[in-house]
């Protein structure tokens, strides 16, 4: 039996590896949740009702890597003078905060959206919110699974 | 830092020109440490402006969970001949500039 006793971890192994797990739980940031994605929405809102549709938000299912992820939104409208999107904001809901990114725009984009790539901490749902220039507030969720999440990797 | 940038040189007038761009920069979340355990504060991009012939088209305000070196894909009409200025921000309220000109037909 020594060959077993040799392969176990000596107490001090454990030890370093319990102090590691620990640090690495201190470094694990509280988590944004489904009511603080909500809150972050009302912000955006200021409390007005938003209505599914109008809103494509172009995200992959399946990520492996959530370090990276390629996103984009963009939302139907003649972009004229009179009826325009001014806003999109991104929101999820297990990231360590809500918000992901907020894009402003006018007349002069032509097309209302934007692509870019974010950080997913975990399997969740994303969602896009527009703002109108007549006042409404429209939007889309994804739902994205993350093999690998990002925030706890170097 | 550097920034990458495709911006079309030239199109016609009225036409939807799509922009992109990417810039090196870290992104620290704020919640990550180090090879020696201390703490790396949070320093990230948090808003981008890209201005066409003197007026604001696009605006991006970012959070720790844009990925690092922030890359930005957006639209605009081209409407005259011009520079395009592009803005970067970060926490410590490092500012880079770039700029692209367009010729309009």
């Amino acid at each position: 039996m020594p060959e077993t006793i040799a392969v176990l971890p000596s107490r001090r192994t454990c030890l370093a590896a319990g102090a590691g797990l620990l640090s690495l739980a201190m470094v694990r940031p509280a988590r944004a949740t489904p009511d603080a994605m909500a809150e972050a929405i009302r912000a955006f809102t200021g409390g007005d009702r938003v209505t599914v549709g109008r809103v494509t938000l172009d995200i992959p299912p399946l990520v492996e890597n959530g370090n990276t992820v390629p996103l984009a939104v963009s939302v139907e409208s003649p972009m004229t003078a009179a009826d325009h999107v001014t806003a999109i904001a991104v929101f999820n809901e297990k990231n360590p905060q809500p918000n992901v990114a907020t894009g402003y725009f006018g007349p002069r984009s032509g097309r209302a959206g934007f692509a870019t790539r974010i950080r997913l901490a975990d399997t969740q749902q994303v969602t896009a919110v527009a703002r109108m220039s007549d006042g409404t507030f429209w939007s889309s969720t994804a739902d994205v699974i993350v093999t690998l999440a990002a925030c706890l990797e170097g | 830092m550097a920034a990458l940038l495709n911006v079309p040189t030239s199109a016609k007038a009225g036409e939807i020109i799509e922009i992109k761009t990417l810039i090196s920069h870290p992104m620290h979340t704020g919640y990550n440490r180090d090879d020696n355990g201390q703490p790396v504060p949070r320093d990230i991009i948090r808003l981008f402006t890209c201005r066409y012939d003197g007026a604001e088209v696009f605006r991006m305000e970012l959070t720790q969970a844009i990925a690092s070196n922030p890359f930005i894909v957006f639209s605009t009409i081209a409407t005259a001949s011009g520079p395009f200025l592009f803005e970067w921000t970060d926490d410590k309220g490092q500012v880079w500039r770039e700029t692209a000109t367009i010729t309009v037909a």
